[in-house]
């Protein structure tokens, strides 16, 4: 089972192609697969739907790949950070499908777990669930919502073992669980690869079978928004 | 005189009851948390996070550290961490007792309106229409009036709707309006501020 590799580009090799559908880990700027998505600017390919919570900002995560044209479309919950994002999107050259962000991490988990779809009270009555087959349960009316197959996962976290077993840090776990999960294809970056055996079994977050490629690199983790409190004084 | 955002944010704080998990949303709803004063109180997170900390001190921030708003925050003894998956597990599944939102319309139905304007202002909903469809109660906190002196609290939202029939609570910054059958009715007046004044400031139908 040989999962490590050297770099993101060496990582991402043949499975890249125009007009696939990413799902992406990361929340704002938390836990976004920073190296993984440079290797895609530098790859060229066009024509990308990212299911992704975020867009990132305008020369960070997934913004860097709206700054270059390689997006075609992107399923996320809240894209508020972004300039260039609102640009492409207001003049119609970039595709945005809302998504409520609970139905967002639903779709992503429901779709890597062999759940084809399922019914959420989430945004009955709103423009989310025009089109939709709706159903009543127990008096109450659901919308459904499809699971999420995406051509190829991408994700961050702290630590992996080298069979793949991944441990999280804090809030950078966010969304990297359920897109990991829903790829054909998981490829993800870690700060570091530990020795198989040294993570304890039981603080496993994501088991390596959701993984299929592995690389450990250097890691920039830009703070989107800083805020601070003063020390009280003694 | 009608309540500043600190004096909206103070009165929120008392809708919360003790030992409960309560969502807070971005902007008034953030400073509730300055107010809850002696009651156990534990913050959700819905990017992944239970017992939210304060701010860090300066130097101390950590970039896997962060809030739903994206602002660097702390953790507590009680904290636990989880995916968003599991943390819209808790929402929609009417765990979480309270969500504290803002909002750009409400109607006197209850309907809610806070996540775009369109052609001008498209940023999504985030988590707030999970929030609104899954908690035990939906507090707002919202101005009573835009800018050119209009109601914000209408007979129909004219934005598009973040839920329908979600909202228990306002709080404005003229007083109290509770969601009840037939339309809102009056529960409380900020200091200084009447039931007439309240009455001319609205378009929603008000109930006695």
């Amino acid at each position: 089972m040989q999962k490590i590799y050297d770099d993101a580009d060496a990582a991402l090799d043949g499975l890249l192609r125009d007009d696939m559908l990413i799902a992406a880990g990361g929340f704002g700027l938390c836990g976004i697969p920073e190296l993984l998505l440079a290797a895609i600017e530098r790859s060229k390919v066009g024509g990308l739907t990212f299911a992704s919570n975020n867009a990132g900002v305008d020369d960070f995560g997934i913004g860097i790949l709206l700054a270059s044209r390689q997006v075609k479309k992107m399923m996320s919950s809240y894209v508020g950070e972004n300039a260039e994002f609102m640009r492409q999107f207001i003049e119609g050259e970039l595709e945005v499908e809302f998504n409520p962000q609970g139905t967002l991490a639903e779709r992503m988990r429901a779709g890597g777990a062999g759940i084809a779809g399922f019914y959420t009270k989430t945004g009955v009555g709103t423009q989310i669930a025009e089109g939709k087959e709706t159903k009543e349960f127990d008096g109450e009316t659901y919308v459904l919502e499809r699971g999420i197959k995406a051509d190829l996962a991408i994700v961050k976290a702290w630590k992996a073992d080298e069979t793949g077993n991944l441990v999280f840090r804090k809030t950078a776990r966010n969304f990297n669980v359920p897109a990991a999960m829903c790829g054909k294809t998981c490829v993800v970056e870690v700060e570091e690869i530990v020795p198989t055996g040294s993570l304890d079994p039981d603080q496993i977050h994501l088991p390596g079978v959701f993984v299929h490629r592995l690389i450990q690199g250097e890691h920039e983790k830009r703070i989107e928004k800083t805020t601070t409190r003063k020390k009280e004084e003694a | 005189m009608p309540w500043e955002r600190e004096q909206m944010a103070e009165r929120a704080a008392q809708e919360l009851e003790d030992g409960t998990y309560v969502n807070l949303g971005i902007g008034i709803p953030t400073l509730v948390a300055n107010y809850i004063g002696d009651k156990d109180i534990t913050l959700q997170s819905e990017n992944g996070m239970l017992g939210m900390g304060p701010f860090p001190y300066e130097g101390e921030e950590d970039p896997d550290l962060i809030n739903a708003g994206k602002q660097t925050i702390t953790e507590l003894p009680r904290t636990a961490y989880f995916d968003s998956a599991t943390s819209f597990a808790m929402i929609r599944g009417g765990k979480i007792a309270c969500a504290i939102l803002g909002a750009m319309e409400v109607a006197e139905n209850g309907d809610l309106a806070n996540w775009m304007i369109p052609g001008k202002l498209v940023k999504g909903m985030g988590g707030a229409m999970d929030l609104v469809a899954g908690v035990q109660k939906v507090v707002v906190v919202m101005d009573h009036q835009n800018k050119k002196g209009e109601s914000k609290l209408l007979k129909e939202c004219t934005l598009p709707l973040t839920g329908t029939g979600v909202v228990n609570r306002i709080i404005t910054n003229l007083g109290v309006l509770d969601v009840v059958e037939g339309g809102l009715k009056i529960v409380e007046t900020a200091p200084g501020v009447t039931e007439e004044q309240i009455r001319e400031a609205t378009e929603a139908t008000i109930v006695n």
